[in-house]
């Protein structure tokens, strides 16, 4: 079990996705579908930053991956605002490109990425978003 | 991030190299903003050094390509796109707002 807390900062995006792929490594995912991992990791920590905490440095990321022999589970915690994923709009990219917009687009791909995604706020104000990807 | 700009006679190659996220994403959309509001709106972005770009970085891409083809007056295409980012716009939905070119001599040349 791999287990770090870093500041919710954009500057920490890096170092989870080094933290994040040093356990994905273990599994030898091929390079696209560990590549995919990563952009949904740092989706994910994007949204904790931007929208859990509204901004940089109000709280920290506990991210932890669980390796097992065909599968990786993903959590990552945050005590910022509750995320309800289902108060998310759905994307719609069959539109002109000037009225693109991509809000919901992260979510949307977070979901294609991983096999299992789960969001829940516990009573004690944790947030708790849990990502499992198999092999 | 190091992010270069290269003036040609019909385009501007914009090169960037390494993590584009929300951490450096605003300095590409600089790179890009300086470019358009110069009403330069036929780009090239050379991607043959790009490790990784969120969506974060993708939207600073859609953003750039909205400002150029409003009124038809260009194109942001994408030049040597690894095949993990290729497959990432992809399953975002997003890769046909892009012309892809293998290469940045023949992005530079479809100009």
């Amino acid at each position: 079990m791999y287990k770090a807390t870093f500041p919710g900062r954009f500057k920490s995006l890096a170092e989870i996705s080094e933290f994040v792929s040093r356990a994905i490594n273990e599994i030898g995912f091929d390079e696209t579908t560990a590549y995919t991992i990563l952009v949904a990791v740092d989706e994910a920590c994007t949204n904790i930053i931007e929208h859990a905490y509204g901004g940089e440095g109000r709280g920290d990321i506990q991210c932890s991956c669980d390796v097992s022999e065909d599968s990786v589970t993903i959590i990552l915690r945050d005590r910022g605002k509750p995320f309800d994923p289902s108060t998310v709009p759905e994307p719609n990219f069959s539109v002109p490109l000037q009225e693109l917009d991509l809000c919901g687009a992260g979510l949307v791909l977070i979901q294609k990425i991983m096999d299992e995604t789960s969001f829940v706020s516990t009573p004690d104000g944790e947030n708790v978003l849990t990502m499992i990807k198999r092999k | 991030m190091d992010i270069t700009t290269k003036q040609f006679r019909r385009c501007d190659l914009v090169k960037a190299v390494g993590r584009i996220d929300s951490q450096t994403a605003p300095e590409v959309r600089d790179a890009f903003e300086a470019l358009t509001n110069d009403g330069r709106f036929r780009l090239v972005f050379d991607m043959s050094e790009v490790t990784f770009i969120s969506s974060v970085g993708v939207w600073v891409l859609l953003e750039t390509q909205k400002a150029c083809k409003r009124y038809n007056r260009g194109d942001l295409v994408i030049a040597n796109v690894n095949e993990k980012i290729k497959h990432t716009l992809d399953l975002a939905g997003l890769l046909s707002f892009f012309r892809i070119y293998d290469d940045v001599l023949e992005a530079v040349g479809s100009f």
